[in-house]
């Protein structure tokens, strides 16, 4: 294309976009209030991924070993353990090194822990890793069963219950954000519409001349892009901002170590340009939407 | 060359509009089609270019069967032919010139090329002094002059002219009328669909009349031949 005729398309979007004031408005609006909700809904989103991610990895059986066993009844447990398909990794934690995790996890109260030193009542353990967490019941199951094995514990229910949780807001969450979107993407095809009305007259000369429709269709294709990009403007400062002083403001408070928000960067790189190239996607495709049932030959 | 073989043309709504149409026009005639309305002459001359497709039939344009001609190809073909309405159809927010040069903008000219096209139809419509103005500041006539300048300002080897006397008082249309004659000297084929039986009568040049989707008489230096 010639550098003439896109400044043309360029001039003939800006000015129908200040033409139609009214409905720009509108649609930039509906995108902005759409973008805005898509953006605090992905933030939560992508932070609860985070969570979950953590939480999953935090996830590993521990297997109490009966106080009967002798060191060699020991290393056979290990061995069969180890023999169980999607095992990953097997750790082994001495009652002393237990006691001593309990203490530290308790900090200025787990003093009153000592007095367990003189006789110890927890049981060594091992501490097993799977390949992956969804694995972790199934291997639990199957370490019950042998030999010398006291108590399997993997945080039963617990966090079954998270992640169906989790679950279930993600899918309310979609289906809320797939109909703003469309809303927003109905409302812009409206406003292109209007605009095409506007000109059909000049529309209707440019197919006598001989314009292609490809031609005829750069100004609206353009027009709903600005729409778009334009409304995701405010939502991508906002949710900065906020998220920013958010961040800031939290970061240091929280000392409950699986959870921790994603870092600024690269997460409000990512959260900025997915909220642009959706603005943009909606624009288009309204604009688009109208313009094909105009330009039937 | 125009030339269109067994043409019909029933309109979605049931409407026969052409029924069985044959007609050959060779390059640089001048051809009147006449008819009481509704015989279908507006039908025939959208057929030309591409604004109707034939239900059935072959249209040959410059070589090419409009039939089959592909949607996307349609502009290249409306590069070669003007078209001139009753109505103008300028565009109000334009000036003489800009409503000239819109036609060669939007298929993408150079800009020098434009300019020097333009002034050139202007000057051959008589209407050079007028660039700056608007249509609203025109007279009917001045305006039918502007729409004929743009149909040929890419050079087309056709005009196609749907009443373009229609809305003009009769002193104007003959202004138009030696336009288009000037248009047609330099090697132009024109086809002008119309009711103004004085014209036809007076400038005698073929004559294609229509009834009821068909051609009924077919002459060379003909006569209107209705009761006005």
């Amino acid at each position: 294309m010639r550098l003439n005729t896109l400044k043309r398309h360029m001039r003939e979007s800006m000015k129908s976009l200040g033409r139609n004031g009214w409905m720009t408005f509108a649609s930039i609006s509906a995108v902005t209030v759409t973008l805005l909700l898509v953006g605090v809904f992905l933030v939560v989103m992508f932070n609860m991924n985070h969570f979950a991610e953590k939480i999953e990895n935090d996830v590993e059986i521990r297997v109490h070993i009966d106080v009967a066993a002798n060191e060699q009844d020991k290393q056979a447990l290990r061995a069969q353990i180890e023999a169980i398909p999607k095992v990953k990794e097997i750790r082994y934690s001495s009652k002393e090194q237990e006691l001593k995790n309990l203490i530290k996890s308790f900090g200025e109260e787990g003093s009153s822990f000592r007095l367990f030193e003189q006789d110890n009542p927890l049981s060594d353990v091992y501490v097993v890793k799977t390949e992956k967490p969804t694995d972790t019941i199934k291997v639990a199951k199957q370490i019950e069963k042998l030999q010398f094995v006291h108590k399997v514990n993997y945080g039963q229910g617990q966090v079954e219950k998270l992640f169906s949780t989790l679950k279930v807001a993600r899918n309310v969450g979609i289906v809320l954000i797939i109909g703003l979107l469309f809303t927003a993407m109905f409302l812009i095809s409206n406003t292109i519409k209007i605009t095409i009305f506007a000109r059909r007259r000049e529309i209707e000369i440019m197919r006598l001349v001989g314009a292609t429709n490809g031609f005829i269709r750069w100004p609206f294709f353009l027009e709903g892009l600005w729409l778009g990009v334009i409304g995701a403007i405010f939502p991508i400062v906002s949710i900065l901002v906020v998220y920013y002083n958010i961040y800031k403001f939290l970061e240091p408070k929280i000392t409950v170590p699986f959870i921790e928000l994603l870092p600024l960067n690269p997460f409000m790189w990512q959260i900025s340009l997915i909220l642009l190239i959706f603005g943009a996607c909606i624009g288009v495709w309204g604009s688009m939407m109208s313009v094909r049932r105009f330009l039937k030959v | 060359m125009i030339e269109m073989q067994d043409v019909y043309k029933t309109y979605p709504n049931g409407v026969v509009a052409l029924n069985g149409v044959n007609v050959r026009i060779k390059q640089g005639e001048f051809v009147y089609v006449v008819g009481p309305s509704g015989a279908g002459k507006s039908t025939l001359v959208k057929m030309i270019y591409r604004e109707e497709k034939p239900t059935s039939g072959t249209i040959m344009v410059n070589g090419v069967n409009l039939a089959k001609l592909r949607d996307s190809k349609v502009p290249l073909l409306r590069r070669h032919i003007g078209v001139v309405f009753q109505d103008f159809k300028l565009l109000p927010k334009l000036t003489v010139y800009e409503n000239v040069a819109f036609a060669l903008e939007v298929i993408e000219e150079s800009p020098k090329l434009i300019r020097s096209k333009v002034m050139e139809v202007l000057e051959l419509v008589g209407l050079k002094h007028k660039v700056r103005s608007y249509p609203d500041e025109l007279s009917g006539g001045e305006q039918q002059r502007v729409s004929i300048a743009r149909s040929i300002v890419n050079s087309p080897k056709i005009v196609i002219a749907d009443e373009p006397t229609g809305n003009l008082d009769p002193e104007t249309s003959w202004g138009i009328m030696d336009l288009f004659e000037k248009i047609n000297n330099r090697g132009t084929t024109i086809v002008m669909a119309t009711h103004n039986r004085e014209i036809v009568n007076t400038i005698r040049r073929r004559v294609i009349a229509m009834e009821n989707g068909k051609i009924v008489r077919d002459e060379a230096k003909g006569e209107y031949g209705y009761e006005a």
